[in-house]
């Protein structure tokens, strides 16, 4: 393609205004997080934060970073649960071929449009008979349930796309299903392992709807509610609130500079968010 | 590179692979049978994910049927000998005045949502489908709305839109217009929460439709320039038409996530006031556990109609993927 030098910079600079639109609320949140308690209610609001001050980051270190930890937790624990369960399901329903397989994949589909209330309304009675309420078990188990299906589809996609060569050179040296899976499948699926591993992460990290039914007023609340109650609790701290909100953003923007493309991957493999 | 890490190589990958969920696994031919001691690693390999789905997904599901079925209150709730009471909360869910503006407002919602993330979102993939210079870091840059969690975008949303110190306001007065209660008035609070789940949707119509756009031919534009159509015509007469396939796997995918939205509107407006952005997401979760009194039976039948719903479109959308792989 052959265009003028002169256009493709106009078309950047347009691009560029458009991103400007379009990331302002998250340039917002940065702002307010470093406005100074007086300045907050300010009217025009200052655009630049000129008088800038850390107050609201370090309201954070002092009372958010148990939420932070427990959101790692649960965050990590989603994470293995996730692929240790979709990973030798995508190998399965890949290069196994059961029968009945396609049903299962007809149910893996139709789990992701449940409404997250529901299943959360179905958890909470769950849990209240079994005690799990308030547990962290009980929420990363939950938070799975957001990854799980996504996580079968993607390493049944990408699995699919293993040589069939290979696992037959595999079977003919006498490995069994068990050690093809472990010694050759899974090592070729690194990327489709990252790919699973950062959505479920970053769904268990983001999610509000299991957090405030089941683990609500608890020992360990995660970051999502750290924020709630912010907001319902102090009116006037802004600041703070979105200092929280910027730190709790941090993964979101780690993962997007680090692995842009296994997000784009992610997205566009039918990518799921409540 | 295999396929699914990065799918911009590739005839819209993605959209590919979501098909191939629905579709068995591509074999040779005709089915060949596997022999059995195969079928048995199989489903041993199946079997975690198969008892997972029963515990946690059929189960909760089951115990919300039948919370919608039985008169339960927070006493027989715990103890689990709540009266069988057949369609009694369905029957209260839909004589409740709250039920036609939830169905309205869920209604609207969705719809306005879809076409704004969808116009927006194709807008832009055309735009960023010329590849000018620093095009794809902007398009990456424009999936953070969607990488945020909801409650950091909600509660900054909240924020901007605040009637007395917001920017939204504030830019609102430079202009002369006065103030606008945007959370707090029952004619602007389902605006106001449209606004922001439209700003979150963009990116994932963005980069979908943008995958799509890789996968039509460049010859064809080609042709159609050599033809002397002109950009606009090359628009509505090649990339839309053969968009289409792509459109319909967005929309719905669209319709079935936006059905369900809650956590946006919970946080910046609570359903409220007075009912004026309470859509069956919301609706169902304040009988359950936004009240002093929870209504788990009624919240499970609010609940249960938007299952039956999403199932719905659900199997619409599977029609029309399987129609697609073929």
């Amino acid at each position: 393609m052959s265009r003028s030098r002169r256009r493709t910079w106009g078309k950047t600079t347009i691009g560029v205004v458009l991103t400007g639109i379009m990331l302002f609320p998250v340039y917002w949140m940065l702002n307010v997080s470093l406005t100074r308690d007086q300045d907050m209610r300010k009217s025009p609001p200052d655009l630049l934060p000129i008088h800038g001050t850390l107050a609201g980051y370090r309201t954070v270190l002092d009372e958010q970073l148990p939420y932070l930890g427990t959101s790692l937790v649960i965050g990590l624990g989603t994470v293995v649960l996730t692929v240790a369960l979709s990973a030798p399901a995508g190998y399965a329903l890949a290069t196994l071929r059961p029968c009945g397989g396609g049903i299962l994949n007809f149910v893996l589909l139709a789990a992701q449009m449940i409404p997250g209330i529901i299943m959360a309304m179905g958890f909470y009675a769950v849990y209240l008979q079994l005690g799990l309420l308030q547990s962290v078990p009980g929420l990363i188990v939950a938070d799975s349930t957001l990854a799980v299906p996504f996580g079968v589809l993607i390493f049944t996609a990408f699995m699919s796309g293993i040589p069939g060569e290979l696992l037959q050179a595999a079977t003919t040296d006498g490995a069994g299903p068990l050690r093809t899976f472990w010694s050759i499948v899974l090592p070729i699926s690194r990327n489709a392992v990252v790919t699973v591993s950062l959505f479920a992460f970053l769904w268990s990290w983001s999610d509000f709807v299991f957090a405030g039914t089941l683990v609500n007023g608890g020992a360990h609340e995660p970051i999502t509610l750290g924020i709630y109650h912010y907001i319902g609790n102090n009116n006037q701290q802004w600041n703070a609130i979105m200092a929280t909100a910027v730190v709790a953003s941090l993964p979101a923007a780690v993962i997007l500079v680090l692995a842009q493309r296994y997000v784009a991957a992610g997205v566009t493999a039918g990518a799921v968010k409540d | 590179m295999k396929q699914t890490t990065h799918p911009p190589d590739h005839r819209s990958a993605g959209v590919r692979h979501g098909a191939a969920t629905v579709a068995p696994p591509p074999g040779p031919g005709p089915k060949r049978r596997r022999p059995t001691s195969t079928q048995w690693a199989a489903w041993a390999f199946l079997a975690p994910v198969t008892l997972y789905l029963t515990l946690f997904y059929a189960y909760p599901l089951y115990r919300n049927l039948d919370l919608s079925l039985r008169n339960y209150t927070v006493r027989s709730f715990v103890q689990g000998d709540a009266p069988f009471t057949g369609l009694a909360n369905y029957r209260k869910v839909f004589d409740d005045p709250t039920f036609a503006p939830a169905l309205l407002h869920t209604a609207v919602f969705t719809a306005v949502c879809l076409v704004f993330q969808y116009a927006i979102g194709l807008a832009l993939a055309v735009f960023f489908h010329q590849n000018f210079r620093l095009s794809a870091t902007l398009r990456a840059l424009f999936l953070v709305p969607w990488l945020l969690p909801l409650i950091v975008s909600a509660s900054t949303w909240s924020w901007m839109l605040n009637s007395e110190s917001g920017i939204v306001n504030a830019a609102l007065h430079a202009i002369g217009i006065g103030p606008v209660n945007w959370l707090t008035s029952p004619s602007w609070a389902l605006t106001s929460v449209i606004t922001a789940n439209i700003w979150i949707g963009v990116p994932f119509n963005l980069v979908v439709l943008y995958s799509g756009l890789q996968s039509i031919p460049t010859s064809l534009y080609e042709a159609a320039a050599i033809d002397g159509a002109n950009a606009w015509q090359r628009f509505w007469r090649v990339t839309f038409p053969l968009l289409r396939p792509v459109s319909a796997i967005t929309l719905l995918l669209g319709l079935i996530y936006t059905l369900k939205v809650f956590d946006i509107i919970w946080i910046m407006t609570k359903g409220g006031p007075a009912d004026s952005s309470t859509t069956f997401a919301t609706w169902s979760y304040q009988l359950g556990f936004g009240n002093l009194l929870p209504a788990f039976g009624p919240g499970a039948a609010v609940g249960n109609l938007l299952v039956v719903a999403a199932l719905v479109f659900g199997l619409v959308y599977v029609r029309v993927q399987r129609k697609q792989s073929l």
